[in-house]
């Protein structure tokens, strides 16, 4: 790393938020790359928004430092910041038109002319025809617009987003998603996106923070936090898992052989973040969509050095491109399974007694001392149906 | 059960209740509107004729009046009080001026800084209401008396020499001066400036004033530019209910004031009760509503608020 | 200079606890002065400390008659505005009719009127018809005036009222009387009741119209006015102390209750 490179990172250092004996933010180092995209995804609560806030300037930190770059701006109020906000349902001017919301930052710059670059922004938001419109004449999707653009426009060396589709519908939501990340894009500044939706986190960041109670779970880029989560929190909350006990029963090399009930999986020793001592406890976790399913009758058909378990089905629902499974498993109830509907296999009605099997490269390990359904979303879980059809 | 005992009669009378509350509905409203709305009209607008033809007539007390259009009412009454309306504008104007700089920060104050005492401070300004105004005016007899504290401290900080420079006060004393009529009056009408001021504050979402920082905004000009401009539907109707009441009082020119500080409202007090000539008082009280109606107007349309009314 | 930052900082409460402070002031002096023992007829200057006044409030003549009186026109001055304004409130929100923007402006006028114009004209109204000022004279312009404001409260109310919620109320069986009663009142019932309150509270300190309607008949705001010439007695002081009260007492009892049922629903 030289120094250019870090010259517009966005540093926090030990930098934690208490409301009297509540403690919004735990003191946490977190360094956010120049240029990226970069989300804070948690339920709410978990002190995302307060993080965010801080880097703003509108919450003071109880402890800890925020740097932008070499500049350390913890004291500073945000009207010294060289950073903007686009709030959550926007907070435009209502008495200013447009135009005047656009160019109220640069005004407050001193800078005189602003007709040009707010037409040019308003054209890069394409909504250069309607500068004159006072907010409340404009739709979410176009009001979120003009918050974006009523920031960027200041170019400031960070752009912060406090869920700023949380007010849209789903489908404006995905064009929005495209629209920001275009954005980013075109203009390189680094973007702190805020949002308990992971679905949006993972299409739009480069890197995600995933928060819980006050605490980064996890760090990385949306893919690694996916297929190799850390926690059981991260394992639930992004995306579905299937967890299951089991103890470790030896290690051969690379692989570790775990014993989950009568059966017997295998486990990439690389891919388990507990400790690895023979006979310990961890969580085996493998996603829905790595599954596939078996009819007990044609068991001997399953290729060899797959882990497999057995179990009955107990529910099934066709959701079109793909069809969900509920399972019953001797080692472990409950178990989903997301087939897609490619050749589908009459005889998975519910009563039928099934083998999953998967490759072992899928499997990762949790720690068992943790909370097995920390993370699971009761309410969200239509979306992410909708998003993995 | 219920649909049992209910379906039958329903049945054979599908036309007649759809058609009943129909015809019902269309008249309802008047019904409602009229005893209210007769009410205002007699003892509201018909007074306003009767005060309008008292105002044209000759004669009396004693051989009666008779309308003959004697326009020439106005002109005296104006002619020779012009003076009382004057120190009316001037008063009520003043004492807006001050509701508006005294009550701006206590409205602030509940409704952006006051946290969980809100609902306590916006008691404590209402409060004062639970006791006669007229009391509480007295008791600013004992408040501004000569020789005492509040005029020994404003006299010692030379504040008095300003004002009575300003002819607000004469010498050191504040009772009986345009100053004590325009603190009675200022004090008498500024909740009606409080709250709804309050009003208009509170409606204001607080991310507002962030996001104005968050641009580059100081807290001066974040007031400047976002929170005053917000507020203008609260300043327009606070300083209506203030300047309008103001203009018409004569409590407080009567227990604060001296003779030389009469306003409008003892003239025409005086006129009717006292010295019974009715169209002068009539003219005086017809000027003074066509006077503070044309402000009115002209202020909210200036103000841009008509949406208001 | 930590001192003159902290003032900064806070010069916005430092300027509203003043105001609060002037807005308070008369009513703790009023007090203060319940407790005098004047020299001669004026309760001006601060004596010495007494409690005759407490120990027989009534004990100056007319001023328990004037209270009395006062108190009985503003209940019926508040049942007869809030009758007739609720059911104006209701015509302007729920229906549509012609003249609306007329009966719009009748209203707001009144509130948009200095009161000795109002007060001059209603004499002059009761003059010409040759009515007997008195009770009655008052009790019609306290009505009058205090129309508009229960209008306006009981409006706002019923128009942040979801329609919805009576049509939920026909489909589930209620009749239109029914609906009323168990529906739409006990919501309107909040606006219903602070614009009576706020009815009771303006005929209840009414000067300057009662002064000019009232003939020889004593309000308590009269005997006041009256007694700011011939003398003021500290009774005066006590009754003004005691209201004071007695009406901070109800409005905090009234919030504790709201609380409580608050927390009790959630």
């Amino acid at each position: 790393m030289t120094d250019d490179t870090t010259r517009g990172d966005v540093r926090l250092t030990g930098i934690g938020k208490t409301y009297g004996s509540f403690t919004a933010v735990h003191p946490l180092d977190l360094t956010i790359p120049e240029g990226s995209f970069f989300a804070l995804l948690g339920a709410s609560g978990c002190g995302k928004t307060t993080t965010l806030r801080m880097i703003a300037g509108l919450e003071e930190p109880t402890s800890g430092t925020v740097h932008l770059g070499a500049q350390d701006v913890t004291a500073l109020p945000p009207y010294k910041r060289p950073v903007n906000t686009v709030f959550q349902s926007y907070a435009l001017f209502p008495h200013l038109d447009i135009h005047e919301n656009v160019a109220f930052g640069l005004r407050r710059r001193g800078i005189k002319s602003v007709k040009k670059q707010v037409g040019e922004m308003l054209d890069l938001v394409q909504l250069g025809d309607k500068a004159k419109h006072k907010p409340h004449q404009l739709s979410g999707g176009q009001q979120q617009r003009v918050a974006v653009a009523r920031a960027l426009i200041n170019h400031p060396r960070v752009l912060l987003l406090d869920e700023p589709l949380g007010a849209l519908d789903l489908k404006l939501r995905r064009q929005m998603q495209l629209e920001l990340k275009r954005i980013q894009t075109e203009v390189g500044i680094t973007f702190v996106h805020v949002t308990h939706d992971q679905e949006e986190a993972m299409t739009m960041a480069d890197q995600v923070a995933v928060m819980n109670a006050g605490r980064v779970e996890q760090l990385g880029a949306p893919a690694d936090l996916y297929e190799n989560p850390g926690t059981t929190f991260v394992a639930n909350f992004l995306g579905t898992s299937n967890l299951i006990e089991a103890e470790i029963a030896g290690q051969d090399g690379d692989t570790l052989t775990l014993k989950a009930g009568d059966g017997k999986l295998v486990l990439p020793a690389a891919r388990c973040s507990a400790p690895t001592s023979t006979g310990g406890k961890v969580l085996v976790g493998i996603r829905p969509e790595k599954i596939s399913l078996a009819h007990a009758d044609d068991a001997g058909e399953i290729p060899t050095g797959r882990n497999r378990l057995t179990g009955r089905v107990t529910a099934t629902s066709f959701i079109g491109v793909s069809t969900q499974y509920v399972i019953d498993s001797p080692v472990c109830a409950g178990l989903e399974v997301y087939v897609q509907n490619v050749e589908r296999d009459g005889r998975l009605a519910p009563g039928a007694e099934v083998v999953l099997h998967w490759n072992p490269e899928h499997t990762f390990g949790l720690d068992a001392a943790q909370a097995i359904d920390a993370g699971v979303e009761t309410v969200e879980t239509d979306a992410k149906e909708e998003a993995t059809s | 059960m219920t649909t049992l005992t209910e379906a039958p009669p329903a049945a054979p009378a599908p036309q007649t209740p759809a058609k009943a509350p129909r015809r019902r509905g269309r008249l309802t409203p008047y019904w409602l509107l009229l005893p209210g709305i007769l009410w205002l009209l007699v003892f509201f607008a018909l007074p306003m004729l009767y005060q309008a033809s008292t105002s044209v007539q000759t004669g009396s007390l004693e051989a009666g009046y008779k309308v003959t259009w004697h326009f020439a009412t106005y002109w005296d009454a104006l002619a020779e009080y012009w003076p009382q309306f004057l120190t009316s504008i001037l008063y009520a104007g003043l004492a807006t001026l001050f509701c508006l700089l005294l009550g701006y920060p206590l409205a602030y104050l509940i409704a952006f800084r006051a946290g969980r005492w809100r609902n306590l401070v916006l008691i404590l300004v209402i409060a004062p209401f639970f006791t006669s105004f007229l009391i509480r005016t007295l008791a600013w007899k004992t408040i501004l008396a000569d020789g005492g504290p509040v005029v020994g401290v404003l006299n010692s900080l030379h504040v008095l020499d300003v004002t009575s420079w300003l002819g607000m006060t004469e010498g050191d004393r504040i009772l009986a001066t345009p100053l004590a009529v325009v603190c009675g009056l200022t004090y008498n009408f500024l909740p009606f400036m409080i709250l709804p001021l309050y009003t208009s504050l509170e409606r204001i979402d607080p991310r507002l004033h962030e996001a104005a920082g968050d641009l580059y905004a100081r807290p001066a000009t974040t007031f400047r530019r976002i929170t005053f401009p917000l507020s203008m539907p609260g300043v327009v109707s606070g300083t209506l209910l203030t300047f309008i009441p103001a203009s018409g009082d004569y409590v407080n020119a009567q227990l604060l004031g001296s003779t030389s500080e009469k306003m409008v409202g003892n003239v025409i007090q005086s006129q009717f009760l006292t010295v019974l000539d009715y169209p002068t008082a009539a003219a005086l009280s017809f000027i003074l509503m066509a006077a503070i109606l044309l402000m009115v107007t002209f202020y909210i349309r200036k103000s841009g608020t008509e949406d208001l009314v | 200079m930590p001192v003159l930052l902290w003032i900064r900082r806070h010069l916005v409460v430092l300027a509203g606890l003043l105001t609060l402070g002037f807005l308070i002031l008369p009513n703790l002096v009023v007090l203060v002065f319940s407790f005098n023992k004047p020299k001669g007829r004026f309760n001006y200057a601060w004596q010495e400390f007494d409690t005759h006044a407490w120990q027989d409030p009534c004990g100056v003549a007319d001023l328990c008659g004037s209270l009395s009186l006062s108190l009985q026109l503003a209940l019926w001055a508040t049942l007869g505005a809030t009758a007739l304004g609720t059911m104006i409130a209701f015509a302007l929100v729920r229906y549509r009719f012609r003249a609306r923007g007329a009966i719009n402006s009748l209203i707001f006028l009144p509130m948009a009127m200095p009161e000795v114009v109002m007060a001059a004209s209603l004499l002059t109204l009761f003059l010409n018809m040759g009515a007997q000022l008195g009770f009655w004279t008052i009790l019609i312009a306290h009505i009058m005036f205090c129309l508009s404001f229960v209008v306006t409260a009981v409006k706002a109310r019923v128009m942040s009222m979801d329609p919805r919620l009576e049509e939920a109320a026909r489909d589930l069986y209620a009749g239109p009387v029914q609906t009323f009663v168990r529906v739409t009142l006990p919501i309107a019932a909040p606006g219903i009741a602070a614009g009576a309150l706020l009815a009771f509270a303006l005929s209840f300190d009414d000067f300057i119209i009662t002064n000019f309607n009232a003939g020889s008949t004593v309000t308590f705001p009269m005997f006041v006015w009256g007694s700011a010439q011939r003398g003021t007695p500290v009774q005066i002081n006590v009754i003004g102390s005691a209201m004071f009260a007695v009406a901070v007492i109800c409005v905090l009892a009234g919030m504790l209750l709201g609380n409580r049922r608050k927390k009790q629903s959630v």
